[in-house]
């Protein structure tokens, strides 16, 4: 067994392996419809007839909707080209240095067979007759000066690359990390939070994969089979020829492996995706697993799961079993006709035993590094396509841009107006038709109406996760558009039934809506929403890790510490849409009493469809299809006897 | 499929078809344990393909012979019939290298294709196996676990034992023989330059040996730093529009950027010491052929040696060089598949404690009582539950309430046995529910929990969970009973995938396929966890509705959030830290007990409140 071998096997691992992860990438959505008009690529696994059934169970799902990466080639290959010259211009004189440096240690590394030629033909024959050893030392001492070479060289153009590459790495780490976090909720809404992972993830450790591993192996391979072939039609044109014909046969057969193992690639990623999908939905859903006595069919399931992995599996590994050997067996054919007719030569005096013995070693660094080239196959494909998807999202436009100049608003006072506010998710069908609201600063508002009425998208235009389609939404008389993030972030903060807790302890979570917050107004905001009596029964109480324990949070009680992260915000303008929805009556009214003090002094959009909420507004809107139908405060209301009479005495009888 | 010898596809199931339902083929942990212990214990699943891997060693064996041969034969016919200008013995010789090479290809080819069937039949036998052992292990075992790490128990770690099976082993013992023949060769040949060779070899191995910790040990780090960075970047892109709202991206891009320094600074360090180690291999062996040539060309003046021999030295020492680096990388890849053996072992190993029992009811009524019961988490010193008693009459609605923290999860839980009770006992009609078949009592119990788990499956697949073999009529007669008639509407009816990987569905929605999949069981007793979510007015007096029909003729434990369904149940029963305080009809509690009342009565009277505070302020 060989070295190739094993790195070849490792290359099996990380083909099988790629997607051995919990994190799932998008292309587990390949719309079943496809699968069953049956893919080209997995006709040939032994049971593909029977696929479409045994995947029935999975239902129908939409079809994938990847509109980054599914744009047409050419542009893809452009965009990726510019992102890479973009990130490679700062490196201009070490890629310069770094093209030095491997050339040079190629030749160094040919420069060992002539030379054991050179020692043999011409250095032994003096000797043997007596004479000086001159030539023998003038070959020794070129030897070891090529070695020198090598070895400087090879240490430099490593360390080079290596640190080029990770540096590139960061930056593009970095810019995508940034790109993410300033694009806009439209974009995060479509674009859904696993495939942007999956960009930060799986994308970035294709191309860590083909740093780490394939690059500097493809360079020598390209240039030792280059300079290999050049020695050896200078050593002896005839032999030369005859061991570059094979390359026919090598050309061939890694035109066959590419093909092969292309569309093998995408099979197995989406085998193990369905096996990992299976395995880890039966693990976070085993109560109902056993409480449904789901497990039999489950087994049934998986067993089918799990051996269309295991078939696709095999099937990779015969591809590399007949590559692999392939290569092996036109290299040792190589070297068996360079033994019979250079010996012939030899035999005839027209070749020197010295050069078949510098063929013999040509021919090893000839046929090692042809393996390489298949070996970086699939990490040099999934980099590009990686690469892809990255120059996809980054050039991305961001649909909430900043104001290249903002109008300063250090003091914002809270007034809200929304004018002639026309908004639409998908283009022709408004969910706004033409809104125009108005909100004196201190005013607490409380938006009512079914679901589809238009409040969160309300709130939403106020904390400009999105702009209008039309009209203008004005903080203090001043365009959101007009503001810049920071002053309109802390000016405006929205709290909703999303309640995200950060890895970290209870304070920083709450320090979250003012970082740099004292310990004493941390306190203080968990006092206010009344969090402080479950954050004191915790075992390290402020410093509890929320990581170890956030599971044991139970909902009401991650929604009262976002309610404390919000009040240590601070803003003039708070919304909150839902946000009492997961507490329990208890606390729910603690909120109320928190709230009537929070929001007496500044303005506030209350979503709820708990009246209990709404009851504490100056003013009540009622909303359908995104029009305001009632407008008064609570007690006005009541008194006409309208929507909001009715909804009024439903709740109460709901109560009993 | 086709007559003759079974195919591997069939060879899986008739091995592991029915994982779920015996004992896993592992050997049983041994009293003494030593270093393979883990690993030797998964031969079983190796038996069945033994003919295979035998093939495997011969190919593999036989390979490694003939790369030892070639360069003697090189040696014989340079110092033989080219020496003697025997033009016949070239042909021959050159024949036989030519052939030899063509045979060790083949083996080499042999040797993989039949790698591929075996060591990948067994390690899907572990992987059904351990499927199987999961799905019988209980609730308790998977709450300590998080599933990604049971995920890297049956990806990762099975291909790490399977790379061992299959080529690690082989590796070792391949290399290790190559190493001694090809050495002794050397000496034989000609001892001083075999010496040299010899030498040559021994700071390569220590180099390896102490290299390959360093490297392991940077790239674990780079391992749990990639994953470091891969949390930050979930937990921001989870929640961007929180971060969004904030305004805190600066805060955030900070906490990422930092830990991306870390795995860069981490990368480097690694890049430093593979440059430094490559270089080495490749350096050691262009000295040990500078010394070579020069000692052979000396040698080969004084007819120490022949040409000949020369060149067949020199290769054959080229070709010692992958062997001796090889053996940190062997002995680091033995350690992890060790590892990797312990991991998994452990959850074999792990005890199935909620068994069978030896009854079975037929005709169940329904009356299920909790006889003085306690319950205890495994790493707790508290009872969560303790002395409770309760009587659910057959057919009667229970309402369970309780505020944050007062054990009603758990309660959820006991009548399936998904959890055992640590003392006292529930009984359904008089019988131990630890008696009876657990499949028995999971078919007489139906769970419908607070959060409401959809499978990414068809929707028909998710509401036929617990039986498979529901008619399309009892199908569209429990859709209809719990009022969840929508799924029709569904872009592909019954047929649409739900779940994370398919159509997402809104609370509401979620909690009447819940029911309607409650239904489908026909059970004799319903155990309902209400969730607490925002439901529209409309869409709660949906769900109402749907729970209302749901609990017809069935005896029904229902934990109730909200006032509107604590009015579905005939009684209600208070729970307060861990046991029932008190119980009778929602009027007679909302009257009697102030507790109750706290908890239940949402009419929220602002002006009220308010006042009561002023009087405590004023006070």
């Amino acid at each position: 067994m060989t070295a190739e071998e094993a790195s070849v096997e490792e290359d099996e691992r990380d083909s099988l392996a790629q997607d051995e992860s919990p994190s799932l990438e998008e292309d587990v959505e390949p719309g079943d419809r496809d699968e069953e008009s049956g893919d080209q690529d997995r006709q040939s696994v032994d049971h593909s007839d029977e696929t479409a059934r045994d995947l029935e169970w999975r239902g129908v799902a939409a079809e994938q909707r990847d509109a980054l990466s599914e744009r047409a080639g050419i542009k893809l290959a452009a965009r990726s080209r510019a992102l890479l010259g973009d990130l490679l211009r700062p490196y201009r004189i070490s890629i310069g240095l770094l093209v030095v440096a491997v050339v040079l240690e190629n030749l160094a590394r040919l420069a060992a067979p002539y030379l054991v030629q050179r020692g043999i033909d011409f250095g032994v024959p003096p000797l043997l007759a007596g004479g000086s050893a001159a030539t023998l030392v003038e070959v020794v001492a070129l030897m070891v000066v090529a070695v020198g070479v090598q070895t400087v060289t090879r240490v430099y153009f490593l360390r080079l690359s290596g640190r080029v590459g990770q540096e590139v790495l960061l930056e593009l780490r970095r810019r995508v990390f940034r790109k993410f976090l300033r694009l806009d909720v439209a974009f995060h809404d479509s674009y859904t939070s696993g495939r942007a992972v999956s960009r930060l993830t799986s994308d970035m450790d294709a191309i860590a994969e083909l740093l780490q591993g394939g690059f500097d192996g493809l360079v020598n391979a390209v240039l030792s089979i280059v300079g290999v072939s050049v020695m050896l039609l200078v050593l002896d044109w005839r032999l030369g020829l005859m061991c570059l014909a094979t390359m026919g046969f090598v050309v061939l057969l890694l035109r066959w492996f590419r093909r092969e193992s292309a569309t093998n690639y995408r099979a197995v990623r989406e085998a193990s995706a369905m096996v990992i999908v299976q395995f880890v939905e039966t693990m976070t859903g085993i109560k109902a697993v056993q409480a449904y006595r789901r497990e039999p069919r489950n087994q049934e399931l998986f067993l089918g799961l799990a051996d269309r992995f295991r078939a696709i599996n095999v099937r990779t590994f015969r591809l590399f079993a007949v590559f692999q050997p392939g290569i092996r067996i036109i290299g040792n054919t190589a070297t068996g006709v360079v033994l019979l007719v250079g010996g012939l030569f030899v035999l005839d005096h027209s070749m020197t035993v010295g050069v078949l013995a510098a063929f013999l070693l040509y021919l090893r660094q000839f046929f090692e590094p042809m393996q390489d080239i298949s070996q970086f196959y699939n990490s040099f494909q999934s980099a590009i396509s990686a690469l892809e998807k990255l120059s996809g999202v980054l050039e991305q436009e961001d649909g909430v841009p900043e104001p290249s100049e903002p109008v300063p608003l250090p003091q914002a006072s809270g007034a809200l107006d929304l004018d002639e506010v026309q908004f639409s998710y998908v283009p022709g069908v408004p969910v706004l038709p033409s809104l125009d609201l108005h909100v004196p600063a201190g005013q607490t508002v409380a938006l009512v109406g079914t679901t589809g009425a238009g409040k969160t998208t309300i709130a939403k235009l106020i904390s400009r996760f999105y702009d209008p389609t039309s009209g203008m939404v004005r903080l203090d008389g001043v365009d959101l558009r007009e503001v810049s993030d920071d002053d309109l972030r802390r000016a405006v903060t929205m709290v909703t039934q999303e309640n995200v807790v950060f890895a970290g302890t209870i304070a920083d979570n709450i320090a979250f809506g003012k970082p740099g917050a004292s310990r004493e107004e941390i306190e203080a905001a968990a006092r206010v929403v009344g969090a402080n009596t479950f954050i004191e029964a915790l075992p390290d109480t402020y410093d509890t890790d929320v990581a170890k324990r956030g599971g044991r949070l139970s909902a009401g009680q991650r929604q009262l510490l976002v309610f404390a992260r919000a009040v240590l915000a601070d803003p003039r303008v708070l919304i909150l849409d839902e946000a009492t929805s997961s507490l329990d009556v208890p606390s729910e009214r603690a909120v109320q009493r928190a709230l009537q003090t929070l929001l007496s002094d500044r303005t506030a959009v209350i979503i709820a469809h708990r009246l209990s909420t709404v009851e504490i507004a100056d003013r009540i809107l009622v909303l359908e299809h995104g029009r305001i139908i009632e407008d008064g405060t609570p007690a006005e209301l009541l008194a006409r006897g309208g929507h909001y009479a009715d909804l009024h005495s439903s709740w109460i009888s709901s109560l009993a | 499929m086709r007559s003759g010898p079974m195919s591997a596809r069939e060879r899986v199931r008739v091995l592991y078809g029915d994982s779920l339902t015996r004992h896993p083929a592992l050997r049983p942990p041994p009293t003494r344990r030593v270093p393979l212990t883990s690993l030797l214990r998964f031969t079983p699943y190796i038996r069945p393909y033994r003919g295979r891997f035998l093939v495997m060693f011969l190919a593999a064996l036989g390979g490694t012979g003939i790369s030892i041969v070639i360069p003697l034969v090189t040696r014989q016919l340079i110092d033989g019939p080219i020496a003697a200008g025997d033009r016949q013995g070239v042909f021959a010789l050159g024949a036989v290298a030519l052939a030899l090479g063509l045979v060790e290809g083949g083996l080499a080819f042999l040797r993989r294709w039949v790698m591929a069937i075996a060591t990948l039949g067994s390690e899907t036998g572990v992987r059904l196996d351990m499927y199987a052992k999961l799905q019988r292990l209980p609730w308790g075992f998977h709450a300590r676990w998080e599933s990604g790490q049971l995920l890297s128990r049956i990806m990762n770690d099975l291909s790490t034992m399977r790379r061992f099976i299959g080529f690690g082993l082989l590796m070792i013992v391949m290399n290790l023989l190559q190493i001694v023949v090809v050495t002794s060769l050397l000496l034989r040949l000609y001892w001083p330059m075999g010496l040299v060779v010899g030498v040559a070899a021994v700071p390569v191995v220590l180099v390896c040996l102490v290299n390959e910790r360093v490297y392991t040990r940077l790239s674990r780090g780079i391992q749990d730093q990639t994953g470091d960075v891969a949390s930050s970047v979930e937990e921001a892109m989870q929640s961007v529009r929180v971060i969004k709202a904030f305004g805190r991206a600066g805060l955030v891009y900070d906490q990422f950027d930092r830990r991306a320094r870390v795995l860069y600074a981490t990368s480097m360090e690694r890049v430093s010491n593979t440059s430094k180690f490559w270089t080495f291999l490749e350096v050691i062996p262009g000295l040990a052929l500078v010394a070579v040539l020069t000692i052979g060309a000396l040698a080969a003046a004084q007819h120490h040696l022949t040409l000949g021999t020369l060149v067949a030295f020199i290769t054959m020492m080229l070709s010692l060089i992958w062997p001796v680096a090889a053996l940190g990388f062997l002995l680091s890849m033995t350690q992890d598949a060790m590892t990797a053996a312990d991991r998994v072992t452990e959850i074999f190993d792990a005890p199935e404690s909620i068994a069978d029992g030896p009854l079975h009811l037929e005709q169940p009524q329904g009356e299920v009582v909790f006889d003085n019961v306690s319950y205890r988490f495994p790493d707790s010193e508290e009872d969560v539950l303790h002395g409770l008693n309760l009587h659910v009459r057959a057919g009667e609605t229970i309402g369970i309430v309780g505020g944050t923290g007062s054990g009603k999860t758990v309660l959820t839980s006991l009548v399936a046995r998904l959890v055992d009770v640590t003392q006292g006992r529930i009984t359904i009609d008089d019988v131990d529910i630890r008696d009876l078949k657990v499949a028995n009592l999971r078919g007489i119990v139906a769970t419908a929990f607070e959060d409401p788990t959809l499978f990414s499956m068809s929707v028909r697949e998710n509401l036929t969970l617990g039986r498979p073999d529901a008619t399309e009529e009892e199908v569209a007669d429990a859709l209809e009973t719990a009022q969840a008639g929508f799924v029709h509407e569904l872009p592909w009816g019954l047929d649409t995938r739900i779940g994370e990987q398919g159509m997402s569905l809104s609370g509401g929605q979620r909690q009447r396929l819940a029911l309607a999949r409650a239904i489908l069981v026909k059970p004799r007793v319903l155990v309902l966890d209400d969730t607490l979510s925002a439901l529209d007015i409309h869409t709660e007096a949906l769900v109402e509705e749907a729970l209302k029909r749901v609990l017809v003729g069935v005896t029904g434990l229902v934990v109730a959030h909200r006032a509107s369904t604590v009015m579905l149940a005939d009684r209600v029963a208070l729970l307060q830290n861990g046991t029932i305080t008190h119980i009778g009809t929602h009027s007679e509690l909302l009257a009697t007990v102030p507790e109750y009342r706290d908890l239940l009565s949402a009419s929220f009277d602002a002006e009220s409140e308010l006042d009561e505070l002023e009087r405590e302020v004023a006070q």
